[in-house]
């Protein structure tokens, strides 16, 4: 086990590949048309920041990411590999549930509500998918996860229950989980969007320090300062589109879009 | 609580309560008002304890109660083994209850349309009839089918049997009382799945967790706070509809007594003696289901309620330090 236990990944695979592709994305919920075609390149150790206005298709494009929801037109890819499906003979063919957990498994997810499982420790949720899924030794589970742990700056906080954690603890908690999977992508739907301000900024550290350690990462906030400092990358959306992206500062300085201005004025 | 506690009168002096946190400013005074009469408690209180009297007095005096019938047969070998069979009954048809329950809710929770319509059938029906029908159908099934044979269907039969032989009375209850109960622990088990919040599977399938594991390790677990009261209650409920297989001969307590009395007829002195078994062992399960409900509460509060041995515990350890400490919280709200 190498000494940064979330820096593993970042080796491999060949350095040109971006590590997530999206091309022509559409999402409908019945007639409800919620992504109208994204397109998107994300390169390995890149941090992309996604803002809009709510509705605007944020989450839905995250959770198609790792394949929470299918998608109706164009193609994902995750490290080379389409995502949900295989491509021959001319046709897509839908993955197999083992095959869709295996992609889920290398993508880490944060939620906006933290999604810790109450009814197991702080241990225990960060252990469960390296021992369930991986088939990592317990042992072996708990020790990588105390290292991260210790890194979140929740190590104290090992044996207790989720609730008994404020907020900003469950989602460092909820990071260190996703982080236990040893994934090559991190996604983060709105994760202090849930905490009380005065929270906000332990958990920003937190994911501060896993950027500058290399990881991808795709992140739909609110947080228009670590957009600004963090973020390779700014893509703003709106009506599932994306209406314009490029540098963070640039963005949020000049934006070239009316829209965007509109939109920056109510948060800024 | 309206009676102030022993110690708290001390209170003034002011090393007393220093186990507080709070900071021990001078307008810190602990209030002692006059505590709100309740004239009607009296009242009400007087009412039962007459009713109260006289049911103890008629249960002492009225000899047709035969108490020293109920003495003499309270531990005899046929109730006992009657008491026996009840609680086998019991557990064996919660057992397959429970089981043809998780699988029956989650075949209704299934996407596929077959094993949701299989399920709501099954429920529709076995909740539909009573039980007792059922209890006769299954002891008279070899009506139906004299010999019952596995093999291919519609082919060769590798092995058959006498249904008559096959299907005891003892197996014609277990069936007739599992498969019914299966129907309502599925509505159970289905309620305490649809309890857990939608973003705990989320969370697992984003972590790379099949659907089987998903429900084993994160939603069932969850549920099981939802589900044991119902059960509990449904457990109780079968220790006593078990009595309905006294009709098919099976000699559980209930048909155990009955055997009895159709021969001496200290009818009820026997049923009496039936009726405090049921009220022992039902108590037990009381216990029981207790205990199983503090340990799947573990997360969900902060604290867990004290087991009745650590409330004593607390009770005693109060009772000898005196003065109480002010700053605790009112029954139960401590923890360790």
């Amino acid at each position: 086990m190498s000494a940064e236990p979330w820096s593993a990944q970042e080796s491999i695979g060949e350095g040109g590949t971006p590590m997530v592709v999206a091309e022509g994305v559409h999402k409908r919920f019945g007639r409800l048309e919620v992504l109208r075609g994204i397109d998107l390149q994300v390169a390995r150790r890149e941090v992309v920041c996604i803002i809009g206005p709510s509705g605007s298709g944020k989450s839905t494009f995250l959770r198609c990411i790792n394949h929470l929801e299918k998608i109706n037109a164009g193609r994902l890819w995750v490290d080379g590999d389409l995502v949900g499906y295989r491509e021959y003979g001319g046709r897509l063919h839908e993955l197999r549930e083992k095959e869709v957990c295996a992609e889920r498994a290398q993508i880490g997810m944060v939620f906006q509500n933290f999604n810790l499982f109450p009814h197991m420790t702080v241990v225990e949720n960060v252990i469960e998918a390296p021992v369930r899924v991986k088939k990592l030794h317990k042992d072996e589970a708990v020790a990588l996860a105390k290292q991260l742990l210790d890194r979140t700056g929740m190590a104290e906080k090992a044996n207790v229950y989720p609730k008994q954690l404020s907020g900003g603890q469950q989602q460092r908690v909820a990071i260190a989980r996703a982080l236990a999977m040893q994934p090559k992508l991190m996604l983060f739907d709105e994760p202090t969007s849930a905490l009380d301000p005065e929270l906000v900024g332990e958990v920003l550290g937190v994911m501060r320090d896993l950027a500058e350690s290399g990881m991808t990462m795709i992140v739909v906030t609110h947080e228009m300062g670590f957009a600004r400092e963090v973020g390779d990358s700014l893509m703003f959306m709106d009506d599932g589109l994306v209406v314009e992206s490029g540098a963070p500062r640039e963005v949020l300085a000049n934006p070239s879009h009316d829209r965007t201005r509109a939109f920056l004025s109510k948060v800024l | 609580m309206t009676a102030p506690r022993a110690g708290e009168t001390q209170g003034q002096t002011g090393g007393s309560s220093a186990q507080t946190t709070a900071p021990s400013t001078g307008h810190a005074e602990e209030i002692k008002a006059v505590p709100v009469r309740h004239p009607g408690r009296w009242v009400a209180a007087v009412v039962v304890l007459v009713v109260f009297a006289m049911l103890v007095h008629s249960l002492a005096t009225n000899s047709r109660f035969e108490w020293d019938i109920v003495g003499q047969y309270f531990l005899s070998s046929r109730v006992l083994k009657g008491l026996w069979y009840t609680i086998l009954l019991t557990v064996v048809s919660m057992a397959i209850g429970i089981v043809l329950g998780v699988i029956l809710a989650v075949m209704r929770l299934s996407q596929n349309p077959l094993l949701s319509g299989a399920s709501w059938i099954y429920i529709w029906f076995f909740r539909g009839t009573p039980v007792l029908v059922q209890l006769l159908v299954w002891f008279n099934l070899a009506f139906l089918y004299p010999h019952v044979s596995i093999g291919v269907p519609f082919g060769p039969s590798f092995a058959s049997a006498n249904a008559n032989a096959l299907i005891t009375p003892f197996l014609a209850a277990i069936l007739g009382l599992g498969l019914n109960e299966g129907a309502y622990m599925a509505e159970i088990v289905r309620a305490g799945i649809l309890s857990v919040e939608f973003g705990q599977s989320e969370a697992a399938q984003a972590l790379g967790m099949t659907r089987g594991v998903t429900l084993r390790r994160i939603v069932l677990p969850q549920a099981m706070r939802v589900i044991i009261p119902p059960t509990g209650n449904e457990t109780i409920s079968m220790l006593k509809t078990s009595s309905l297989a006294s009709v098919i001969t099976v000699t559980e307590l209930l048909y155990a007594v009955q055997l009895i009395y159709s021969v001496n007829f200290k009818t009820i002195p026997l049923l009496i003696t039936a009726s405090i078994w049921y009220l022992i062992v039902t108590s037990l399960l009381t216990i029981g289901q207790y205990y199983i409900e503090r340990h799947f509460a573990r997360g969900s509060a902060r604290e867990l309620p004290l087991t009745p041995r650590q409330r004593i515990w607390r009770y005693l350890s109060t009772f000898h330090s005196t003065p109480p400490a002010p700053a605790v919280p009112p029954a139960g709200g401590g923890g360790r």
